[in-house]
Formats: C-alpha cells, sequence, structure tokens
C-alpha cells in the first residue's frame, strides 16, 4: 500500500475510484485525515471502530481488573473475548452479564448516554405467558431425559404445564 | 409456479420512480429498525434448528398482522445467485443478507416501499424506503409496521437499554435514518467537505451508495446516523428534516448555480459528453454508466437537457446493475457480454426516449 497523494506522509488508506470525463478510471488514494479534509471519509463497518473502542478499553484497565474478559454469559455461552474478537453478541442475557463494560462502551459509541429515549413496545407492563422461561424449562426437560435423570424431568414438566396455563 | 421476482425486474420500486420533495437531489430516505424476538439467541449464537424456528415465528407473525397481508414472501436462502444480487440492487436486502447462510427470508410490500428481512444481523430488519426527502412519513410507515407486528411478537426490550441488538451500535431505538443524495455539482467544485462537515456536526456518517464500506458512485452519497441510544427517533428525524439534509441541497444548489453562472460550456460539456457516450458507445461497465447517468441527471435538473425524461433515467440507474441486466437479458452473462449488452440496452432506451 502506497503513501497518501495529498499530504504524501500518511499510508493511504481510502481508495476511491472515478471515471473521467474521457472515460478513463482515476483513481484516488488518500489517507484517513486527509480523505476527511475533502469529505470523503467513509467510516467502515461498525464492528471494526467497536473492535477499536473494545481494545483502548481493556487497555485503558477500566475494567476493574481484567476480570471483563473472563466473563461468560451462561445463556448462550458467549464470553466477552468471543465478543470482543467478533463485535456481535449472542443473546439479549449479554446486555446484563456483560452490563459494566458494555455499559461504558455504549457509552462512547452512542455520544455519552447508556440509557434508551423513545420509542417503547405497547405491550411493555402487560402480563404476558413466559415464553421465554417456557423454553428453557423445555431445552433442560430435553437434557434431563436424555440423561435419564427422570425426577428432574417430571419436575420440569410441571413447572411448564404450570407456566403453560398461567 | 413462476418466479415473483421475474416480474419486479422491468420496472423500478415506487420509491426510485416517485417525486418526492427535493427529488431532485435527495434520491431516496429510508429508515430501518432492528429488532430481535425473545426468548431466543441471537443469530450468530443460534443453531441452524433454531435459525429456522426465528424465521418461522417471524414469518407467521407477517401473515397474521392485517397491515402487512399484501406482502410478498421470498424465501432467500432457496434463491440462486443471480435472485439474490437483484434483491441487492434494489436495496430490498443487503449484501450480508444475499451472502448469509441459513433459514433467512424477506418479506416485502408489493411496492417496494416496506421490507422486513428475517434473520439477516437481527432477527427482524424493517425498512421503510420513500422517494425524496420524507423521513417524517417514512418513521410513520414503519412505526406503524412495527406496531403491527408488536401484536404478534415479544421484542427483546431492556428497561435501560432499550431494543436489545446483536450488535450494541444498534442498541436503543434500533434506528437507522439513511438519505441517498445526488450531489454531482458538489463533486465537481471539489466541495465535498462541506457534506462532511455539515454531516459530522450532527454525528452523522456518509457513506457510498450500498451503505457501509462502499464508495460513493456516480455522485451518490448516503448520509445515516450512528447514534441509536439516548436520542429519540424524532429527534434524529427533526436533525435529517430541518436541519442536515436541508443544508446540504443548499450547497448543491449553490454550487450547480455558480457552475451554470461561471462555466456553462464546461458543464453542457459534461453533460452532453454523457449522452454522446450513453448513445453511442458499444461497450460500458456499470460504474461508467453510473457516472454518465449521473451527469444526465443533473442535465435534467439544470435545465440543460431534455432529451430524456425523470422516470427512463431513474430505471437505468438500476437496469444497468448487473443482476438486472441478466434478468432483462434471460440468461446468464459474462463480464464482457454484460458490457455489450448494457451498451445496447442503454442505446435502445435512449433512442426511443
Amino acid at each position: 500500500m502506497g503513501l497518501c497523494e495529498r499530504c504524501k506522509k500518511a499510508q493511504a488508506t481510502f481508495h476511491l475510484t472515478n471515471i473521467d470525463r474521457a472515460g478513463a478510471k482515476v483513481e484516488r488514494h488518500l489517507c484517513d485525515a486527509c480523505a476527511a479534509h475533502e469529505g470523503l471519509l467513509n467510516s467502515g463497518k461498525p464492528t471494526v471502530d467497536l473492535n477499536e473502542l473494545l481494545e483502548n478499553f481493556i487497555a485503558s484497565g477500566k475494567g476493574a481488573g481484567a476480570d471483563v474478559s473472563h466473563l461468560v454469559c451462561e445463556e448462550c455461552g458467549i464470553s466477552y473475548v468471543e465478543f470482543r474478537n467478533q463485535g456481535l453478541l449472542g443473546c439479549a442475557h449479554d446486555y446484563e452479564v456483560f452490563k459494566e463494560p458494555l455499559t461504558r462502551l455504549m457509552e462512547r459509541t452512542h455520544g455519552g448516554s447508556a440509557t434508551h429515549v423513545g420509542k417503547t413496545p405497547k405491550s411493555l407492563g402487560v402480563v404476558r405467558k413466559p415464553q421465554l422461561d417456557i423454553r428453557r424449562l423445555k431445552r433442560q426437560l430435553e437434557e434431563a431425559v436424555a440423561g435419564e435423570d427422570y425426577e428432574r424431568a417430571a419436575e420440569l414438566r410441571d413447572r411448564i404445564r404450570e407456566l403453560e396455563r398461567s | 409456479m413462476s418466479n415473483p421476482l421475474d416480474l419486479v425486474v422491468r420496472q423500478a420500486g415506487e420509491w426510485l420512480r416517485g417525486t418526492g420533495p427535493l427529488h431532485e437531489i435527495v434520491i431516496s430516505t429510508r429508515v430501518r429498525l432492528a429488532r430481535n424476538v425473545r426468548g431466543f439467541a441471537f443469530l450468530s449464537r443460534a443453531e441452524a434448528e433454531t435459525r429456522r424456528d426465528i424465521a418461522d415465528t417471524v414469518s407467521a407473525a407477517v401473515r397474521r398482522a392485517p397491515l402487512l397481508r399484501d406482502f410478498v414472501h421470498i424465501d432467500v436462502e432457496q434463491l440462486d445467485e443471480l435472485d439474490r444480487a437483484l434483491l441487492v440492487e434494489r436495496h430490498l436486502i443487503s449484501r450480508q443478507h444475499a451472502e448469509g447462510a441459513g433459514a433467512r427470508r424477506l418479506a416485502f410490500d408489493p411496492t417496494e416501499a416496506a421490507a422486513i428481512m428475517i434473520n439477516e444481523e437481527d432477527h427482524l430488519r424493517i425498512q421503510v424506503m420513500r422517494s425524496g426527502l420524507q423521513v417524517e412519513e417514512a418513521w410513520r410507515q414503519i412505526d406503524a409496521i412495527d406496531d403491527a407486528l408488536e401484536e404478534h411478537l415479544d421484542y427483546e426490550f431492556h428497561p435501560q437499554f432499550g431494543y436489545l441488538t446483536a450488535c450494541p451500535t444498534n442498541v436503543g431505538t434500533g434506528i437507522r435514518v439513511s438519505v441517498m443524495l445526488h450531489l454531482p455539482a458538489l463533486r465537481l467544485t471539489n466541495e465535498l467537505e462541506k457534506v462532511g462537515q455539515a454531516a459530522r456536526d450532527m454525528k452523522l456518517a456518509v457513506r457510498g451508495l450500498h451503505g457501509e464500506g462502499t464508495e460513493a458512485l456516480g455522485d451518490f452519497f448516503q448520509v445515516s446516523n450512528q447514534i441509536t441510544l439516548g436520542r429519540s427517533e424524532v429527534e434524529l428525524i427533526d436533525d435529517f428534516r430541518t436541519s442536515v439534509i436541508p443544508r446540504i441541497v443548499e450547497y448543491e444548489l449553490a454550487a450547480r448555480e455558480a457552475l451554470l453562472r461561471t462555466r456553462p460550456l464546461a458543464l453542457d460539456d459534461k453533460i452532453w459528453r454523457a449522452v454522446g457516450a450513453l448513445r453511442s458507445a458499444r461497450l460500458m461497465s456499470s460504474n461508467e454508466a453510473m457516472q454518465y447517468l449521473s451527469h444526465v441527471r443533473m442535465g435534467l435538473h439544470t435545465g440543460r437537457l431534455s432529451v430524456v425524461d425523470l422516470q427512463t433515467l431513474n430505471e437505468l440507474f438500476l437496469q444497468i446493475q448487473p443482476a438486472h441486466l441478466q434478468k432483462l437479458h434471460g440468461e446468464r452473462l459474462s463480464g464482457e457480454q454484460r458490457s455489450i449488452e448494457r451498451a445496447a440496452f442503454i442505446r435502445t432506451r435512449l433512442s426511443s426516449n
């Protein structure tokens, strides 16, 4: 990769292909700063920004020791390190398990605030069938049956019935 | 059964045919919402079977909602590569959705004004597209679609963080507003920095035609928000509607006026060379065609030519793209065959106009 054609100092990271009026391809190679200066900066995938933020965050040691990187969600099994590497969370419960580091991360990516303002589901506060719990219990029931733990299976079956009736 | 996608290829979606407010410069307004269904893992942790369960749950909700009764249902997983590319070119699905794996679907309104991607990065990505600058109208429509789906779906919602998304960059409102702009004069006068500045002032991003990671092709740019947490949908929409976009439109109009005043011949030369190339060329790449069509579009809106109407032009922007060209031609074409076919197609469309 070459140097930025504008400042001739920094590495060119921004590549633009134009067609000039003779129909010929004109390529431009700029560094981030010069591309931003010309208003051409493409902000790229947010996951890249996210990883960078996470790296900085962990490097800054603000994660209450290194404990943050050992956090694992018991629901989906994802660790904070895996999240950091792929930029995607594994389930909704991660927002609780990784709450502390995620809050700091979100404050940075969303301009200072980590508290939702705006639309909320109409059903919020309305009592609904606890679908989440039923699905989780059914999964545990399957495991209990597979492991031939029939006492536990019967217990789980009763709880599922109870929830389904409610 | 005939392929429902064979029908859509002949014309542009309503949002591209229409003439909404400021449509000379603002091509379209897109609003999307990211949503996940309670009780299922996010997609990066969902097994094949779970993915199918999610897709079935969401498809069923779309079918049950009276507001969405006319939606066309497409099983993206079963489509061949060409049909998936066609949907990307029409902005009905993202590249990520086209190239993904496992159970994933699309449900869209026949006018193509609204679409729901199922199992993209989140369980649902709802979008509404409108011609011109119609952020408020797009929001009202997508808000209603979201409400209609919520009647049949339990969304993941957190009291502090709002709508939960697979990537924390979308959490909160889960909203992304993208306005697509045609800014040929600002590019010719080297003033695109003004656009960058206007966007940065409001913490918005500027991208190329197909969003993330794409280059600005044929003078088309997308302005979109990055902040989704801590600001309401209405605040964000107001930024676009009353502040950022009108400011950029003003810059483009001023640049067009300046070109007309100080360099009318240079401007005409650009426009008429484009017409000449489009009417005469025998080989044409899609990038080259985009750039020429962009100059013709500017010529049309500055009153320098009238040899082509806006609808034909808008359809050409869509139909010169590789998947559309091959669908219209009825068979697969190599890169060079496409260049030949594209040049011939444009010559025909512009001569009968």
